[in-house]
């Protein structure tokens, strides 16, 4: 599969990132998404998966190589890039004395939407989430799937170009599970680009048009389902046991990297 | 070796956790500075045993057997020390019922959890009675080769103070469980102890002022009035005076009390606590509140965005605000100063100026602290497009803007009274607040806001840095109502500070 080397083709493209902390944590990372589509990032724990996110998010800053949104260059001019792109993580980033619809027109103002459209888009995600009974509560009382939702509909509510999620299913229950599920791909269906990480397989199987692989903070694989398939020759296995293959490749001495 | 679950193991439990959770607050969380912290200690033990050495060492010997004057000045001084122990005691009840830390395993075990919470209320009797000695054992040192070895029967005081006051703010706790729930009773018991904390030297202070004109509150103990006023010395209520004095049938009487309210208080609270700490776990399970003012948001400018979050954040944490109006306490004594002066002898107005300055740093760098540091949604906000400069500033205008409602009045206040007054306090509250909210800037950290209690951990040289900024800006203020040319020296030196702090930061380095 030819990518084009045109930038702006790319919602998120990242070349040469090196980030050591300990360890190299990211090390010499080569990673395209391009616009409009669902890409998921797998790896094993400690793979590098969630500092290669918080780079690509501005929230840390690599040792080398560089990073672009939509063809803007998050080092050199890292207002305009974040201003097309949000960051979820999973440990929801709320206030506990904000109710979800305060919380929501605060996000807005600080990504500068207008006032009206704000409401609109808050009560809209609100609705959509199934928040609507906790519209006017705090959020300190919220539950962990409840408090998640919050954080995703803030991450939505000024309509990113590009979404940033790291783990965003941890403690959700199924029925929230499902309506982040659909509301993310609604999202790329309107166009919308997603890059998440998640340990959930099934999820990554079903929901990502194409997957990353990371061990050892270099991505060792990419490509759909199949294309996996084929490089850990697992001819028809699940994404669960085709993962396995490609880690456990990639971990056995003289392996050579992806 | 000691039987798994016996009150024993649970005390050597303790124990290891006290003294760890010691370590980290002399080590500020860093391992490698045993030797410092030893120096450290050791430096603070010599310059305490010092400062009670100067002072002591100058007074008149004092009369014995004790007369009334001498009883009033002992009996005023422990009757502060046991307020600032209940304050302490109460707020450790809380942190007992509510900080879950290990509650829910010891609950969920088959261990008997009355064991745990009998050596619990004994640690914190031990505790209180270890933060008193901390301010008591140099004067009682002191006292001891100036005046003789009678003195140390005050350790014994210290120590039955100590265990009254865990008894009855145990009690008291509770009781308060009982009469309005587990809820409330968190912010109750906070607040409570923290007016405890501060109304008796407060209070003290405000009646000097407002009787005799001066903030001492020896001179208020010591004045005719009062003495006259004081029960006889033989009466029952000096038996805490003459303990500490050395007499060792009152020394007997008093520690006897204090064990029988601390067995009394374990007796019959430990085996309700579990229950009680089951239900302070469930207090936050209850439906969340809802909101009245639902256009509290509405999107202006960042800027605005950021002001009315923060606002928004405080107004709504009634833990936060008792902490915060807390260090405002203190501004009472100034305040009946300035009124009394207002309305009487204009002179002692300039006594509030420095006072006012150094508690407006002080509430600068909590409040500081809180919108800088106590950011509970730090990647959101980073992540958002703003530029770093923007937030900041906005962060800073909130700080400087809470000063201003603050201490603007008072300025006006001394205005009225002598413009020159009005505008030195507005140019040193402005420079103290603008200092103290640098160095909470430079210092900057990534901490939960419920951590506001232990900011001063994280760095001692930011702590250092704030309180000597404070010291110096009053010191600038009170001396230039003097005369100007002096303020020079004391304003150089807060400038040196706030250049010092900023070269030691590790955002610079």
């Amino acid at each position: 599969m030819s990518l084009s080397s045109d930038s702006s083709l790319f919602a998120l493209e990242m070349r040469g990132l090196y980030k050591r902390c300990d360890r190299p944590a990211v090390d010499g990372l080569d990673l395209r998404v391009r616009a409009g589509e669902f890409y998921t990032l797998l790896g094993p724990n400690g793979a590098g998966k969630t500092t290669t996110l918080r780079m690509a998010t501005g929230l840390l800053k690599p040792d080398r190589g560089s990073v672009s949104v939509f063809g803007i260059d998050m080092l050199a001019d890292p207002v305009a890039a974040k201003q097309v792109m949000a960051w979820l993580s999973d440990e929801p980033m709320i206030y506990d004395r904000l109710t979800p619809l305060e919380y929501l027109y605060f996000v807005a103002g600080l990504w500068g939407v207008n006032r009206d459209a704000a409401e609109t888009r808050a009560r809209d995600l609100v609705t959509l989430l199934g928040l609507a009974p906790q519209a006017q509560q705090r959020c300190e009382g919220l539950s962990k799937g409840m408090r998640q939702k919050v954080a995703l509909a803030g991450a939505l509510v000024h309509e990113p170009r590009l979404v940033v999620l790291d783990e965003p299913f941890t403690g959700l229950d199924a029925a929230s599970a499902r309506v982040v599920k659909n509301v993310l791909r609604d999202r790329v269906r309107s166009g919308c680009s997603v890059i998440m990480t998640t340990h959930i397989l099934d999820v990554a199987e079903r929901m990502a048009d194409r997957i990353g692989v990371m061990a050892e903070g270099r991505l060792i694989a990419e490509g759909t389902l199949e294309e996996l398939r084929r490089q850990a020759g697992a001819g028809n296995a699940t994404l669960e046991d085709t993962f396995l293959a490609l880690v456990e490749t990639e971990r056995s001495p003289g392996s050579i990297a992806a | 070796m000691i039987r798994a679950g016996t009150i024993a193991w649970f005390a050597q439990h303790e124990t290891r956790l006290a003294w760890r959770d010691w370590s980290w607050l002399l080590s500020g969380g860093r391992r490698r500075h045993g030797a410092a912290v030893v120096l450290g200690l050791i430096a603070f033990v010599l310059l305490m045993h010092g400062l009670a050495y100067l002072t002591l060492a100058r007074l008149p010997a004092l009369a014995s057997p004790p007369d009334k004057r001498v009883l009033m000045i002992i009996g005023g001084t422990l009757a502060l020390y046991w307020s600032l122990m209940l304050s302490q005691a109460m707020e450790a009840v809380t942190r007992v019922f509510y900080a879950r830390g290990d509650l829910d395993l010891i609950l969920s075990s088959p261990a008997l959890a009355e064991r745990l919470f009998a050596v619990r209320i004994n640690a914190m009797a031990v505790t209180v009675a270890a933060m008193a000695l901390m301010l008591a054992a140099p004067v009682i040192n002191i006292l001891a080769c100036l005046g003789g070895v009678h003195w140390l029967a005050a350790y014994g005081v210290v120590a039955a103070l100590a265990m009254v006051a865990a008894a009855i703010s145990v009690a008291v706790t509770v009781l308060l469980f009982r009469m309005i729930g587990p809820k409330r009773t968190r912010l109750v018991a906070q607040i409570i102890a923290a007016v405890i904390g501060a109304s008796f030297a407060i209070g003290v202070q405000i009646v000097a002022i407002l009787s005799l004109g001066t903030v001492s509150r020896i001179a208020l103990l010591q004045s005719d009035a009062v003495v006259d006023q004081a029960p006889n010395i033989d009466s029952i209520l000096w038996l805490p005076a003459y303990a500490a004095t050395g007499d060792y049938l009152a020394v007997t009487i008093i520690l006897a009390l204090g064990v029988m309210a601390l067995v009394i208080a374990i007796r019959f609270c430990a085996p309700r606590f579990a229950d009680l700490a089951l239900a302070a776990a469930g207090a936050f399970d209850s439906p969340p509140r809802i909101s009245r003012n639902k256009s509290r948001f509405r999107p202006t400018s960042t800027p605005q965005v950021l002001r009315h979050k923060e606002w928004t954040l405080l107004r709504r944490d009634p833990w936060l605000i008792s902490q915060t109006l807390l260090q405002l306490f203190y501004l009472l004594p100034p305040f009946f100063l300035l009124w009394r002066t207002f309305y009487g002898d204009r002179s002692g107005a300039a006594l509030v100026v420095p006072v006012l300055i150094m508690a407006a740093g002080q509430l600068a760098g909590g409040l500081a602290w809180l919108a800088i540091s106590g950011e509970d949604a730090p990647d959101l906000i980073a992540s958002a497009p703003i530029t770093p400069s923007r937030i900041w500033g906005a962060k800073v205008e909130t700080v400087l803007a809470a000063i201003g409602f603050v201490f603007g009045p008072f300025a006006v206040g001394l205005a009225v009274i002598d413009p020159s007054l009005g505008l030195v306090t507005a140019l040193g509250v402005i420079a103290a607040a603008a200092a103290a909210a640098m160095i909470q800037f430079w210092f900057r950290a990534q901490v939960k806001r419920s951590l506001f209690r232990r900011r001063h951990v994280s760095s001692r040289i930011a702590t250092f840095a704030e309180a000597l900024s404070s010291i110096t800006w009053a010191g600038t203020g009170a001396l230039a109502i003097v005369n100007l040319w002096l303020a020079v020296v004391p304003g150089a030196i807060g400038l040196v500070i706030l250049a010092g702090a900023w070269l030691v930061s590790p955002r610079r380095s």
